[in-house]
């Protein structure tokens, strides 16, 4: 139960982060990345923001548990593999097309509209899609 | 406007909080695309529940706020064909590079992690070029 509650609460916190700082504007968002254009800082400020945060609790666990059990997250993978760059390719084209990411398109569903929820819809299905299409690339890779 | 930033860098703590009550509490890495991808394809089945409140919270709370006090806007785009290849893209490229903004960014990069900060770069990259030529050279978007 203690878990459910935490992630609602961590949920919340995200989602409402979101909105309020820019996230869900796909206008800030594309002006982040349109350097040749009017670019727009804004989403500097929001990842400095993010980060102070996550960078103090990345210390902080040290010699802890999770309040709600379980254990923290093993170190990080240092492998850079295809799998990453080509994925990330993909995300950054499709967050450069539209604007939007994951945790806004989710945040923005209450008022983007048949916009918001026709992107969500298509990002659901490119998950579902993602494992066969990986696993191809794998294949492909381990032939080449 | 010039409050943007402020508004941002306020904003991106309450993200930043989320991610560390998400880590202390549950001990997980705060990623909007595994949270839910993890949930679409059934590798997440063992923690449905937490992930489907961290959702919940996600989606109902700006609805909660946007009742409130206005919701911000958003000018998304109204072309089907951008909308949906975008988040095709988005979909399968998050799920493939197993992270997107807050994974890889907000919580790879304040780990200091390879991995998130060149999927950060590489993103950010991409992006960048695709308005270089979508917006800037050929006037599409």
């Amino acid at each position: 139960m203690l878990r459910i509650v935490l992630a609602l609460v961590a949920g919340s916190l995200f989602g409402t982060g979101l909105m309020l700082s820019g996230m869900t504007d796909t206008t800030k968002v594309q002006g982040w990345l349109d350097i040749f254009g009017s670019w727009d800082p804004t989403l500097a400020f929001v990842m400095g923001g993010a980060l102070l945060p996550m960078a103090l609790a990345w210390r902080l666990i040290e010699g802890r548990k999770p309040a709600a059990g379980g254990s923290f997250p093993a170190p990080p993978q240092t492998e850079l593999d295809r799998r990453l760059i080509i994925g990330s390719v993909l995300f950054g084209a499709g967050w450069g097309l539209a604007g939007l990411c994951p945790g806004p398109a989710m945040a923005s569903l209450s008022y983007n509209g048949w916009q918001g929820a026709l992107f969500l819809a298509a990002m659901a299905c490119g998950m579902v899609a993602a494992p066969r299409l990986s696993r191809h690339l794998d294949r492909r890779a381990a032939k080449a | 406007m010039e409050t943007d930033w402020i508004q941002g860098f306020a904003g991106g703590m309450l993200i930043g909080l989320g991610g560390a009550v998400y880590l202390f509490g549950n001990g997980r890495i705060m990623g909007a695309s595994g949270i839910l991808g993890g949930l679409l394809d059934g590798s997440g089945r063992n923690s449905a529940a937490e992930r489907l409140a961290f959702i919940a919270g996600v989606i109902f709370m700006p609805l909660l706020v946007g009742l409130l006090a206005g919701t911000p806007a958003t000018y998304a785009s109204s072309n089907p064909i951008v909308l949906i290849s975008a988040g095709l893209l988005v979909g399968v490229g998050t799920r493939m590079a197993n992270g997107c903004t807050s994974g890889h960014g907000v919580c790879g990069i304040s780990r200091l992690s390879l991995r998130g900060i060149t999927a950060t770069g590489v993103y950010m990259l991409a992006g960048i070029l695709t308005l270089a030529v979508l917006r800037q050279i050929l006037g599409m978007i």
